[in-house]
């Protein structure tokens, strides 16, 4: 059975539909980048498989149940954000929260949680700052404590939003990989919203590409939008699929290992204000 | 004459009430301090007085004006739940209206001046027995709303993205925050004062966070603080005839200076240690525990 199905999903706001008529399913072990432009509609359709954001329409199984219902067993890492320097909270405390801190009063941990906490911090090698204060350490440190946080209570799924962004290359690579060795070790499927595809080239199994709402040149909203691909990256990343998505000519390009998408409306919009003749 | 005054019933009451007060306040302050309400536990101690102020008027008990004012102002801010730049606006221009409301009240009121003085610079060995029936009570409640919400609080409060993907009810949380705050600030006027709740609400939290980095030990910590320039200062005022509520801030404040003096001095040091950890390629590492 899949871990998640979504049949017919769709999501409007007022007069913009970022999508519609979305199905993907998501099998263990499966790795899934989410991408698109920006306002697509990528960290909302995490929202919904969450169960924070109920779809326009459509139905959404995690486990074949509601995400509600389900909603401790998702591991969820977020974009790096700073915390204050005083916070009162150390890397473990964080880490903890996503074993037992959605559960009332103060509680102690079980010698078993205990233990679980100490495996989550060793194997994204936090171990040797897991007593130092979050507010204190670099967004590399921090981004491996959240992906500790979201593995510690032994998810069934992992959604990932932008993990990567403000992170150097190196720590890149190694949030990548550790997301990468659960999937392949405990079969976690993972869910990889990003705007950039490149970081991710060698571990993706499938790409889900969200085109978002379409916009007239006056910046209204236009019909045609909500369009969507899925499939492995040579199937979608391509100038054939893309241009379809978009109802516009756009290339993407493999550049040295990477790919390179150019003429995407974003895009276009970006040269036509650097133009000066708007 | 100190050791007299120590004999004496009043006394007593004032230091228990004292310490009841700061208990609560050193636990409550420690969410109010991360969660950054700084300024809405101001705006419920002037609305608290606004609404003492208004049952004076009426020839209610003040205690009850205050406790249904801050209440009610708790309730909406945290049915609001606005946030940031709005949140601060919003607040401040809640407050100035109360404020003004609460003096056309005071100038209304017939009575004894003392009374308004005593709500807004506070009295604690006014405190009859009966009221600290009262306080303890109130106090009651409010620790045990926080020893049930600790968990999902904290969580709610560092992380409240995580949270709520986690499934923790971040948005009621937030209004069980300031309920438990509007009470906790009725408690606070009634020994400092309407003008020095942020003393006994803010300092001591802030102060705990300087010194550590453990959720439960920044909480028992800030308690301390609290409860240490509370009865510091009940006991200070008793050989010295200031008002309590200076020795009382001016002993937090002492705690606050002492605590980021501390923290200055280690930071320099931890910062040696982090860079350190990043210049060298050994995978030892060492961590000063806080």
């Amino acid at each position: 059975m899949s871990v998640v199905t979504a049949r017919d999903l769709a999501l409007r706001f007022g007069e913009r539909t970022l999508f519609e008529r979305l199905c993907f399913e998501l099998e263990r072990g499966e790795l899934l980048a989410v991408l698109g432009p920006n306002g697509a509609g990528k960290t909302s359709l995490l929202r919904i498989l969450l169960g924070l954001l109920e779809p326009t329409a459509g139905t959404v199984r995690i486990d074949g149940r509601p995400p509600r219902e389900r909603s401790g067993r998702i591991g969820y890492v977020p974009q790096q954000r700073v915390f204050e320097r005083e916070t009162a909270l150390r890397g473990r405390d964080l880490v903890r929260l996503g074993l037992d801190g959605h559960r009332w009063g103060f509680g102690r941990l079980s010698p078993r949680q205990r233990d679980q906490l100490e495996r989550a911090l060793a194997q994204v090698g936090a171990s040797a700052y897991a007593d130092a204060p979050v507010g204190q350490l670099s967004g590399g440190e921090q981004q491996r404590l959240r992906v500790a946080q979201a593995l510690v209570a032994d998810p069934v799924l992992v959604l990932a939003d932008e993990p990567l962004l403000s992170l150097d290359l190196a720590q890149q690579r190694a949030v990548v990989e550790l997301l990468d060795a659960r999937r392949r070790m405990a079969g976690t499927p993972v869910v990889f919203v990003t705007h950039d595809v490149n970081p991710l080239l060698g571990s993706i199994d499938r790409v889900l590409y969200l085109a978002g709402s379409r916009l007239s040149p006056e910046g209204e909203p236009a019909p045609g939008g909500g369009r969507w691909a899925v499939g492995t990256p040579d199937e979608v990343l391509t100038s054939q699929t893309l241009s379809r998505l978009y109802g516009t000519d756009v290339d993407v390009l493999r550049v040295r290992g990477r790919v390179v998408v150019v003429g995407t409306p974003e895009d276009q919009h970006v040269h036509h204000v650097e133009d000066g003749d708007r | 004459m100190f050791t007299s005054l120590l004999a004496q019933h009043f006394v007593h009451t004032a230091l228990w009430s004292g310490a009841v007060v700061a208990v609560v306040c050193g636990t409550i302050g420690v969410f109010v301090v991360t969660r950054g309400m700084s300024f809405a536990v101001h705006a419920i101690s002037e609305l608290g007085f606004t609404g003492a102020a208004g049952a004076l008027v009426v020839g209610l008990d003040p205690v009850l004006g205050m406790l249904g004012g801050s209440l009610l102002v708790g309730l909406v801010l945290g049915l609001l739940s606005l946030r940031g730049r709005e949140r601060d606006s919003a607040i401040g221009a809640v407050l100035a209206f109360g404020l003004g409301v609460g003096v056309l009240f005071l100038s209304l009121y017939q009575g004894y001046a003392t009374e308004a003085t005593n709500l807004l610079f506070g009295s604690v060995v006014g405190v009859s027995d009966a009221q600290l029936r009262d306080l303890a009570i109130v106090a009651a409640i409010v620790l045990a709303g926080v020893a049930v919400l600790y968990r999902p609080l904290l969580f709610a409060s560092v992380d409240p993205e995580i949270a709520a993907a986690r499934g923790v009810p971040v948005r009621a949380l937030s209004v069980a925050v300031f309920v438990l705050l509007a009470l906790t600030t009725a408690e606070a006027i009634q020994v400092v004062g309407v003008l020095l709740v942020l003393t006994l609400v803010i300092t001591p939290a802030a102060a705990a966070q300087r010194l550590t980095g453990r959720p439960a030990l920044a909480l028992a910590l800030s308690v301390l603080v609290a409860l240490a320039s509370t009865e510091g200062g009940i006991l200070l005022s008793l050989a010295q005839p200031w008002p309590t509520s200076f020795f009382i801030s001016a002993l937090s404040f002492a705690a606050y200076l002492a605590a980021r003096l501390v923290d200055a001095r280690r930071s320099g040091s931890l910062r040696r240690a982090a860079q350190k950890r990043f210049s060298s390629s050994a995978p030892r590492r060492t961590w000063a525990v806080r």
